[in-house]
């Protein structure tokens, strides 16, 4: 017990968070036709990226944790790019 | 069980009991990413067969509430991720101050989220119950929010199911074991994240698009 601050990258990792979310925001709002779409899920893939890295604490994380974390991103990409594939190709 | 062993026999060390609980956790994580995968799947190919519905249903989304629950969340992820690190420099009285601060916002961000579904009851944007909506887009908008309510009350179900683990820590962290509490807390706070991700998502498909145009 027990002085204890917030450390820098916690900080920084949130005031980073809310920034992007406002610049999704705001972004949302121009007009940028097809692109609005990907630069809002480019900015929330940024933003999972920080949580899982500072939040989750991946970032202080071995292989084997990166292994059993990266395999759910790697069905998700299975599941995603094979049940799209149909419907994007098809004319 | 006798108190005195701090682990169970099928491990070496506390070290390797707390590794295994993050690797399973880690495991539960990711078929949690292939329900919301799967979610996520049928609203690209739905968007995809009606760009224009998804457009205009966007539209009747309310994305102050949206983007207001967003920093809700963030915030209090931060403060789980806090919660954490003061757990582990034996701040404990810290520590649960910001689980009951996560535990707040993530009630505020539950209360939103029922005055948002007041107004699209109001709005009769609720397919199955009070459904209507003018012009040809209605089929497709209607499957937006088909995937809106689905969606967004699974999460907060799992917003819940969060709310409630914070609970249980925030009551019971002041005089809790240390070493396995902190294993504990540290899955619960992979959890918490977890959800917040998860909306970071739904928050890009269901808020923003559309309000351009």
């Amino acid at each position: 017990m027990e002085r204890w601050r917030p450390s820098v990258p916690l900080v920084a990792s949130w005031l980073g968070l809310l920034a992007l979310l406002a610049l999704t925001v705001t972004l949302a709002y121009q007009p940028l036709g097809a692109f609005n779409a990907v630069v809002a899920l480019c900015i929330g893939a940024t933003k999972a990226a920080i949580v899982a890295a500072v939040f989750m604490e991946l970032r202080e994380r071995g292989p084997r944790i990166f292994i059993f974390a990266g395999a759910g991103l790697f069905w998700l990409a299975i599941l995603l790019w094979l049940g799209s594939m149909d419907f994007m190709t098809r004319t | 069980m006798p108190d005195s062993l701090p682990f169970a026999p099928q491990f070496a060390s506390v070290r390797h009991r707390d590794e295994t609980a993050e690797l399973g956790m880690w495991v539960f994580i990711a078929t949690e990413v292939l329900l919301f995968g799967g979610l996520i799947l049928s609203y690209f190919v739905y968007r995809h067969a009606d760009p224009r519905a998804f457009m205009a249903a966007s539209r009747h989304t309310d994305v102050l509430i949206g983007t207001a629950n967003t920093a809700i969340l963030l915030t209090s992820s931060f403060f789980v991720a806090c919660a954490v690190e003061a757990f582990s420099v034996r701040a404990r009285t810290a520590s649960r101050a910001l689980l009951i601060g996560a535990i707040v916002l993530g009630l505020s961000f539950v209360v939103l989220k029922g005055f948002e579904y007041a107004d699209e009851y109001r709005e009769h944007l609720i397919p199955g119950i009070n459904f209507s909506f003018d012009g040809p887009l209605a089929d497709g908008v209607q499957l937006f929010f088909v995937f809106y309510f689905v969606a967004t009350l699974l999460h907060t179900l799992h917003m819940l199911i969060g709310i409630g683990l914070l609970t249980i820590f925030a009551v019971r962290i002041r005089n809790a074991e240390e070493s396995r509490t902190r294993a504990a807390l540290h899955s619960a706070a992979l959890y918490w994240h977890f959800v917040d991700v998860v909306w970071i998502f739904l928050f890009a498909l269901i808020y923003l698009p559309g309000k351009s145009s």
